[in-house]
């Protein structure tokens, strides 16, 4: 998309054709000629599997648009029609809506992935924005999609989520019955959720091309952060990169045909095969799994506003992450200092998501009742969440800023295949050993 | 190894927030070495047709079946289903037992609403005209609906069996509020009509009062006819109704995993093979 073109058209319709659109040139370009560092990990393969969950999630969902009908009376009769008397509909079904939790896993991978080597940093600003404009859109999807089968934990859901526009002062309640299309979550909130639902993800598709189009005239990142020099640091995507990916994209597959076919409702919540009913409220209203880190947070702040805000806030963070990470060097490889803080991170992430799936008042410790200060009980969910927040903004707000100015950090490589040339098993020419544990 | 342990954190933290949701003060239900757990489970045909007898003798009075017809017992899978009926509703047996059911239609010639005995392609009829009427006859609660509960119970078939075969006689100190009936493996808490010393007892209230007595329902196959073999079947029968297909999947799963595996093993030499001269 960008630079020099090796495409050379071969027959007389390619010539034909590369004069008037060059499209062969194109795809030519951005999927076979398109030099990519030699030393991407594994890591590097969640792009590829996130473009197949994305087409898995696209060719489903048409069929199944096919079959759903959007409509309070019918909306979960006609899921069960699907899973009973449409050919193969379970496997249809039941591949959308695990592919959902497989594209939150992928995306997840992607990001810490991008946060470790330090994807986001220049020239990268932009390339990394769009990712999160994909994973914004990406959660609303989801959200509405969550809706439609309209069971227990669908219609609840959708009140808790939309009621939380309500907490914005003035236009709050304003908003929240423009969602809804009514007073209340109803019939309408349904059909405009459907509609939505199959419009967005030809704008994450949309986002995924400027997302790609940006990764081809910056070049990948890679393990070192360091930038590509000559042509002795990259391969052709094809057939070095389309064989590694495609490696992945088997692996990634089998976990996800395990969950389709063998416990296809693990990542699900039972009460959402409980047809909604508006005067029942479920004992404890929960978010998808992908969710629940954010769950945790709106939850750890005693005013609903706050709450709201700093959930949004979280995600807005992710933004600005560019120009908050003042340091120059890009991969944490070299900022053995920061790297600790990143693992930090991470738990502190995984701890989020384990508090947004329980209680407030559940107690981190069993039995342990000890941890009193003042009228707080440390030894809280809520508490917990409360501190893994702190550290998840700090970690943005603070460390990240001050480490990049304070950090000593290792020596860089001069290029890629420097690292490369000193590895012992790299010597002899020939099959290396065990090359996939390396970098 | 990374993207595994990547993979395998994620799923933790899914898992650790499903089940938590349960938490409240019930037992954990038992559990049974169903026939069709696993990746290579069955469902036991002898189980199902008992499993739908115990439905149709006992539960059927109160609790309706919207998303289910006849024919699907026939189908592929289902209790009834015989190699020489592929359209399951030719399936005699089948066809022998819709006509013990009564539905509704409407004379085309006056327009009155009739009754007619039902065919394989009907629904199971609902025992109740509507939710009022559901609610008038058991005390104000509703019976829920059984075309999808097993998904729809945390616990599934261990739940169902567990709930059916777990009623015992509340614990003293404990005031059992008329109409209601204790129950340790219901979703509930109890502690507000709890009298005694030391902990309330685990479980809940449940409106409906013990169904199953040894031999309620008589088994065509000469099984014993006790509680925990009725609670046993009901819960199996129930659980093929709410993923009829679950033997397909199954099946199809297993064949899907091992293309999988072969194809990430071509892929793999392939990988190696391409890579074998690049330093990296």
């Amino acid at each position: 998309m960008s630079g020099h073109s090796n495409y050379i058209p071969k027959t007389g319709f390619e010539r034909w054709l590369d004069a008037r659109l060059p499209i062969a040139r194109l795809a030519y370009d951005s999927l076979v000629d398109f030099p990519t560092p030699k030393n991407l990990n594994y890591w590097y393969t969640f792009g590829g599997i996130l473009a197949l969950c994305l087409g898995i999630q696209l060719v489903t969902g048409i069929v199944l648009a096919m079959h759903y009908v959007p409509h309070v009376d019918h909306a979960f009769a006609s899921i069960e029609r699907i899973m009973r008397d449409v050919n193969y509909g379970w496997l249809i079904r039941y591949m959308h809506s695990n592919g959902a939790s497989m594209f939150f896993i992928a995306v997840y991978a992607h990001m810490f992935r991008g946060l470790y080597y330090g994807s986001y940093k220049a020239p990268r600003e932009l390339l990394w924005i769009l990712g999160c404009v994909i994973y914004l859109l990406m959660m609303a999807t989801a959200f509405m999609g969550y809706v439609l089968p309209w069971g227990q934990m669908s219609f609840h859901g959708a009140v808790v989520i939309t009621n939380l526009f309500g907490a914005l002062p003035l236009i709050g309640q304003s908003i929240t019955t423009w969602l809804w299309g009514g007073f209340a979550v109803d019939n309408a909130t349904l059909n405009r959720f459907f509609s939505l639902h199959y419009l967005m993800p030809f704008m994450i598709a949309g986002v995924v091309i400027l997302h790609v189009w940006a990764l081809h005239v910056t070049g990948n990142n890679n393990p070192t952060g360091v930038h590509v020099q000559s042509k002795a640091d990259t391969v052709p995507f094809h057939p070095y990169y389309t064989v590694k990916d495609g490696f992945a994209i088997a692996l990634f597959m089998l976990m996800f045909a395990a969950f389709v076919f063998f416990s296809p409702n693990a990542l699900g919540h039972p009460d959402n095969y409980i047809p909604a009913n508006p005067l029942v409220t479920p004992a404890h209203i929960v978010p998808e799994w992908y969710f629940l880190p954010f769950y945790a947070i709106l939850r750890a702040v005693p005013d609903k506003l706050m709450g709201v805000l700093l959930m949004f806030g979280a995600i807005a963070v992710l933004f600005i992450l560019p120009w908050l990470d003042t340091s120059r060097v890009r991969s944490l490889r070299y900022r053995p200092t920061t790297r600790m803080y990143f693992f930090i991170f991470v738990v502190a992430c995984l701890v989020l998501g384990f508090c947004g799936g329980r209680l407030p008042d559940d107690y981190v410790i069993p039995g342990l009742k000890s941890f009193q200060l003042l009228d707080a009980d440390l030894n809280s969910m809520v508490w917990l969440s409360r501190f893994a927040t702190a550290y998840y903004f700090a970690y943005f707000l603070i460390i990240l800023p001050v480490m990049g100015l304070t950090e000593n950090p290792l020596s860089q490589p001069k290029s890629i295949s420097e690292p490369v040339l000193s590895h012992s098993a790299a010597l002899p020419v020939g099959a290396a050993a065990s090359p996939e544990k390396r970098g | 190894m990374l993207r595994k342990c990547l993979a395998i954190a994620a799923l933790g933290l899914a898992l650790a927030g499903g089940p938590a949701l349960a938490a409240g003060s019930q037992k954990e239900p038992r559990t049974v070495e169903w026939s069709f757990n696993g990746p290579f489970g069955k469902f036991d045909r002898a189980q199902l047709q008992r499993g739908f007898k115990v439905y149709r003798e006992v539960c059927a009075a109160c609790h309706s079946m919207d998303l289910m017809s006849f024919r699907n017992l026939g189908q592929k899978g289902g209790p009834f289903y015989d190699p020489k009926y592929p359209n399951p509703n030719d399936n005699p047996d089948v066809k022998t037992i819709a006509k013990d059911f009564e539905t509704s239609e409407i004379d085309q010639e006056t327009g009155d609403i009739v009754k007619r005995p039902a065919t394989p392609a009907d629904r199971f009829p609902n025992p109740y005209p509507n939710e009022a009427a559901a609610r008038a006859g058991n005390g104000g609660a509703l019976p829920p609906d059984f075309s999808t509960l097993s998904k729809a119970r945390m616990g599934g078939a261990d739940y169902i069996y567990s709930l059916l075969s777990g009623y015992s006689t509340p614990p003293a100190g404990l005031e059992v509020p008329s109409g209601q009936y204790y129950n340790p493996y219901m979703l509930g808490d109890v502690s507000a009509f709890w009298k005694g010393k030391g902990h309330a007892p685990p479980g809940g209230f449940i409106a409906m009062p013990p169904q199953l007595a040894a031999d309620k329902v008589t088994f065509d196959d000469d099984t014993k006819s006790t509680i925990d073999q009725q609670a046993r079947d009901v819960a199996a029968f129930l659980t093929w109704a709410s993923e009829p297909k679950m033997e397909e999947r199954k099946a199809f799963g297993v064949g899907a995993m091992i293309y999988l595996l072969i194809l990430a093993g071509l892929l793999y030499m392939s990988y190696k093979r391409i890579w074998r001269n690049v330093a990296h």
